[in-house]
């Protein structure tokens, strides 16, 4: 479980983040949704410490995360980065172990694990020696996902991990990665600016703009009481856009 | 050709050793210095600063400012190691620029991507940065050491041999083939380590063991060599007799007159050091650096005892000289050769008859219209600013070049006088008119063969060897044997050896 309490954080005068709280419940999914610099990316990082907050605390499992050296936390959580944060010098099969050979694992284990990753992520075994440059954008994110969840983390932490994908791609990785995080029973926070891919994928959606968390509730919740009509509008918009293509396809001669 | 490509192992592998030293130390320096400069901000300023100012310096002026700055700390300030420690600080520019050019250059992505997989800083640093930097090091060090191979050919006139032997030798003694192959051998040299060199890097870069392991055992084999040729066994017990000389042809010969003249008549192993700056070869001798080298007493009465040129006979200066050099350092004159090589003002002799030019005297009235060539040292010794006194020399133009270019500079009338070097077998070959010191600003210059203070206690042997040469070589024979190597295309050992036959 994570607890974030009044959690902030400053650039000189500039608010970022402020007095941000919010609990995530032992297998549940928590999505940050909002605009661009609305501080959801600089939440994220602040529950793993590569920002570190200038307000508040995070405990996970019942622990401070200020009380841990930083390397020693980011271990514990899987972190899937935004624009996928592969290291260009490694095979797909090196990047995907490196949380394995941090935590010391011997040789043999780390690459039946690294084996099973690239199935439970449907990623063919022809790629583990390719490099990332080698690979299409959706085969990446896929990487990024298996390397996130290589040391088997029970908290992870996801920065639009299905961006940059074509629909149809995406759509299946969603998929995958939805039944996969209940199999596996993970506690996890998602940022995303997409709220059709909140709504599709989170227990509970948080709202968040100007730093500042709005609302926070199940997708049911929020649609029936929005904190306020920008609230409304934002979780509108997948269904405005699915009677806008309805419409178009009735009107066509 | 044969005898320049018999001395190909002994400079070659000289060059090598000094090479692969200097880049080893440099990339041992620079690359942490890359590394630490890029964690801590504050510094890199300084370094990379100070890293460039190095580079800005000539690199001869390099090399020959370690000479009295190594000797200022008790240490050795000629051989090898001035020429090592000269060579290092000039690699360290582009490694550390590149290091850090390398490390600035990773994707900040990826460095958060590894804070947040949960590496420490020195794993990062290990596991990500320096692999990702790895190419732009490596061409650092690509740089580093062509330049390094290149800037080796200039450690001879510190006293490190190298294959600047041959180029340093071959510009004195007018013997391009020396000079080529001096050049061809640096250049095979540079292309073959680059070669080797680029082979680790881009094997690292594409983690291919195979093309790692041919470049380091190319150089693994290479410096094997060049160790063991540089470190072969001495042939006598007794430390051999260390042979000085300058650079100039003269020099080259007396020097091997000297060293053959030991090995003859004193039975010991001598070997040669010439291209030695003027100060450098004396400063050389007061620390027992080298044991015996050839000077002159107006150049010692002027530059080293630093005394106003007074119109004084040859043989009261020999006998101040040799007085003073006892007394403060401990210097014997172990002969004086019989010749002199003085300074002298000298001008093609249409320019002397169109102009009526006999004397200095006669000069300083046509010297407004007049260019002046001169070697590298004339206008900050005493005998100029002794000469301007006595006859208020004006020229229209004053050029400085290296001593073997001023004949040809006269002869091709790009000046009209030259301060020439009164043996030089040249005045005569070029039919140049030598202009009378009727005031005698200029002072004497015998040539006399200087003997450190330890040979001259502990070697009675090599002293009466040395002895045996006072007197035996007059002006003409000078001339002669300088002609023989600078016209002739003689070596300076075959044309010692005739001498001493």
């Amino acid at each position: 479980m994570i607890d974030v309490a009044g959690l902030g954080r400053r650039y000189g005068d500039v608010v970022a983040v402020d007095g941000v709280s919010f609990q995530v419940a032992t297998g549940e999914l928590l999505a940050l949704v909002g605009g661009s610099g609305s501080g959801k990316t600089t939440t994220l990082k602040m529950i793993n410490r590569l920002v570190e907050p200038s307000a508040g605390r995070v405990t996970i499992d019942g622990k401070d995360a200020a009380a841990v050296e930083p390397h020693v936390l980011r271990r514990s959580i899987g972190y899937a980065f935004q624009g996928v944060g592969l290291f260009p010098h490694l095979t797909v099969a090196e990047n995907v172990a490196v949380p394995l050979r941090l935590a010391g694992w011997p040789r043999e284990r780390m690459a039946a694990r690294v084996d099973e990753l690239l199935a439970l992520l449907e990623l063919d075994r022809a790629l583990v020696t390719r490099f990332p440059a080698e690979l299409s954008g959706g085969q990446q994110q896929r990487v990024g996902v298996a390397r996130a969840l290589a040391a088997a983390p029970r908290v992870i932490l996801l920065d639009e991990p299905f961006g940059a994908l074509d629909p149809l791609t995406r759509d299946r990785l969603q998929g995958a990665f939805d039944a996969l995080r209940r199999r596996l029973g993970l506690t996890a926070v998602f940022v995303t600016h997409d709220v059709a891919e909140a709504l599709v994928l989170a227990d509970r959606i948080g709202v968040m703009r100007a730093g500042r968390l709005v609302q926070i509730g199940t997708p049911a919740e929020i649609a029936r009481h929005p904190a306020d009509e920008d609230v409304d509008r934002l979780l509108d918009t997948p269904r405005r856009h699915a009677r806008v293509v309805a419409s178009r396809f009735e009107n066509q001669p | 050709m044969s005898e320049a490509l018999a001395l190909l192992p002994e400079y070659l592998s000289a060059h090598v050793r000094l090479t692969l030293a200097a880049l080893a130390a440099g990339v041992l320096l620079a690359v942490p210095a890359g590394v630490l400069v890029t964690r801590v901000r504050a510094l890199e300023g300084p370094v990379v600063g100070l890293a460039g100012v190095i580079q800005t310096i000539p690199a001869l002026a390099l090399l020959a400012v370690m000479v009295p700055l190594l000797s200022g700390l008790g240490l050795p300030g000629i051989g090898v190691l001035p020429a090592f420690l000269g060579l290092v600080l000039y690699s360290l520019l582009p490694i550390l620029r590149n290091t850090v050019a390398g490390l600035r250059g990773v994707d900040p992505a990826v460095l958060e991507a590894a804070a947040g997989v949960g590496m420490t800083d020195r794993e990062r640093l290990w596991q990500v940065e320096l692999p990702l930097a790895l190419p732009v090091v490596a061409a650092g060090v690509r740089t580093a050491t062509v330049w390094t191979v290149g800037m080796a050919t200039l450690s001879t006139p510190v006293g490190a041999p190298s294959l600047g032997n041959y180029v340093f030798a071959g510009l004195q003694t007018r013997n391009s083939a020396s000079i080529l192959t001096g050049c061809a051998a640096a250049a095979t040299l540079a292309l073959g380590l680059d070669y080797l060199v680029r082979q680790v890097a881009t094997g690292l870069g594409e983690r291919r063991r195979g093309r790692i392991a041919f470049g380091l055992v190319g150089l693994a084999v290479l410096a094997a060599w060049a160790w063991s040729v540089g470190s072969g066994p001495s042939t006598h017990g007794a430390r051999p007799v260390r042979v000085g000389g300058k650079t100039f042809t003269e020099q080259y010969v007396l020097a091997e007159i000297l060293a053959q003249t030991v090995r003859s008549q004193a039975g010991r192993e001598a070997t040669v050091l010439t291209g030695l700056g003027s100060t450098v070869a004396f400063d050389a001798l007061v620390r027992g650096e080298i044991d015996l080298y050839v000077d002159y007493t107006g150049t010692l009465w002027s530059t080293v005892m630093r005394r106003p040129a007074a119109a004084a006979s040859r043989e009261r200066v020999l006998e101040e000289v040799s007085a003073w050099l006892q007394s403060n350092h401990g210097i014997r004159v172990a002969a004086a050769l019989g010749f002199e090589n003085a300074y002298c003002f000298a001008v093609r002799r249409e320019t002397a008859d169109s102009l009526r030019l006999r004397s200095l005297g006669e000069l300083s009235r046509h010297a407004a219209g007049l260019r002046l060539g001169s070697d590298y040292e004339f206008f900050s010794r005493e005998e100029w600013r002794s000469v301007e006194r006595a006859y208020g020399l004006a020229f229209r133009e004053k050029r400085t070049m290296d001593p073997s270019l001023l004949y040809q500079a006269i002869a091709a009338r790009q000046v009209d006088v030259v301060t020439a070097y009164s043996s030089d077998g040249r005045i005569d070959a070029l039919d140049l008119v030598v202009l009378e010191d009727e005031k005698g600003a200029i002072p004497p210059y015998d040539a006399v063969v200087l003997a450190s203070s330890r040979i001259a206690r502990e070697s009675p042997e090599v002293m009466a060897a040395v002895a045996s040469l006072d007197g035996r070589i007059d002006a003409a024979r000078m001339r002669t044997l300088n002609r023989r190597v600078d016209e002739n295309g003689l070596s300076a050992k075959a044309a010692a050896a005739e001498f001493l036959k």
